[in-house]
């Protein structure tokens, strides 16, 4: 259901100015959402300044900067630090994306960073995303097959592997699946955009030989018929990726197996 | 044995609060509202049929309050949500394709609905207004 105000206990409130660097000519502003487990408290926003000539382009270098000289309590997801792993995904100026490839440059005024949206928070900003993980694990994501394996490898022309493009480079960060606001109403019944982007890209895989009982799984008013084109999803993938593309090509393959 | 410290309540990240509104999800929005007020509108429709079949006072009173600026103005935002339900209905059908969501397509697309839902909105209303004499 539709939720227009957060919960009591998640209501935030304005936190702690940590005092600018001594000495520091450039500063940025950085407006923090925190929440400790340990504390009882709501969360709440710290401010932070960072001095820009002691630190790294990205929003990621600006948060690593913080909590090595300012706040080392401040609490992330990070590993790559370059786009691939996926860790670091967060609400960055109210956009969904990656903290290590957002450009801080890109912003204007104060950079507010939140944990992904309408999730669970662990700490600070960090999302419990099991329930995302385990939807991605619901649509079975490996190759399943009934014909006896070959000697080698299971082989794919050129052009059946070049249908997996746009679809395999997807690093399950969550972007997509939390900006979209149906997922927001219905995380327990609706997949959301990345799990149906994956369930494509084992339908549409040409080795793949289940791909009747993978549309079957998705033939349900939510799971897959709960997206209505709101398009957040493929605005926010930090990969360029086109998850609602990937569910219109799933709803229309419900419709083309219908025919005779 | 360590006490174990009552479960922890997580609070839950902001999301309609925080999240910068983008066009595409403006227009779901609308089109969903539309969707409703059309409902409504057609209510309306009943009513003035109704009124009709229930014979010549009822259908002036009916036909009074449609000229009423009150009246005029419903049946200006039921015409719009009409018009725009319709158009977003069309967008549908484009996506049901699996066309137009490429980034500039799906913007060009949700501006194309507005834009078009209102010019002809106004159009529909200058010529049943003004050129047929539907407002005199």
């Amino acid at each position: 259901m539709v939720e227009f105000t957060l919960p009591k206990n998640s209501r935030i409130t304005e936190g702690k100015v940590w005092p600018a660097p001594q000495g520091a000519q450039n500063l940025r502003e950085y407006r923090v959402y925190r929440w400790n487990p340990d504390d009882g408290k709501n969360p709440s926003i710290d401010t932070y300044s960072v001095d820009l000539d002691d630190c790294g382009p990205m929003v990621l270098d600006a948060l690593i900067w913080i909590k090595n000289k300012i706040d080392p309590t401040l609490t992330l997801r990070r590993s790559c630090r370059e786009g691939v792993c996926g860790s670091c995904a967060m609400n960055i100026d109210g956009e969904n994306t990656l903290a290590c490839t957002k450009d801080m440059a890109e912003i204007s005024g104060p950079i507010r960073v939140y944990p992904l949206p309408h999730e669970k928070v662990v700490k600070d900003l960090i999302p419990d995303l099991s329930n995302f993980f385990a939807q991605h694990a619901l649509i079975q994501p490996w190759l399943q097959t009934e014909t006896p394996a070959p000697e080698k490898e299971w082989k794919q022309s050129r052009e059946d592997r070049e249908k997996l493009d746009g679809l395999y480079e997807c690093i399950l960060c969550a972007c997509c699946s939390t900006s979209c606001p149906e997922y927001w109403w219905n995380p327990d019944r609706y997949l959301g955009p990345a799990t149906l982007l994956h369930a494509y890209r084992w339908v549409i895989d040409s080795r793949d030989e289940s791909t009747g009982e993978r549309l079957d799984q998705l033939e349900d008013p939510f799971r897959l018929y709960r997206c209505v084109t709101i398009l957040n999803c493929s605005k926010a993938c930090p990969k360029g990726l086109n998850p609602a593309k990937a569910i219109a090509e799933l709803k229309k393959l419900m419709v083309e197996r219908q025919k005779i | 044995m360590a006490e174990h410290p009552a479960r922890v309540e997580r609070p839950l990240s902001p999301h309609l609060q925080i999240y910068r509104m983008t066009f595409t999800f403006v227009m779901s929005g609308f089109h969903r509202v539309t969707g409703i007020v059309t409902y409504g509108g057609f209510l309306l429709v009943v009513w003035w049929l109704v009124a009709a079949a229930a014979g010549p006072n009822e259908y002036a009173w009916v036909q009074w309050f449609f000229s009423t600026w009150i009246g005029r103005l419903v049946m200006f935002g039921f015409s719009w949500g009409l018009i725009h339900h319709s158009l977003g209905g069309v967008r549908h059908l484009i996506w049901d394709t699996g066309r137009g969501f490429e980034p500039h397509e799906r913007e060009w697309l949700a501006r194309a609905t507005l834009i078009g839902s209102i010019s002809l909105t106004l159009l529909a209303w200058i010529i049943g207004g003004f050129v047929m004499g539907g407002l005199r």
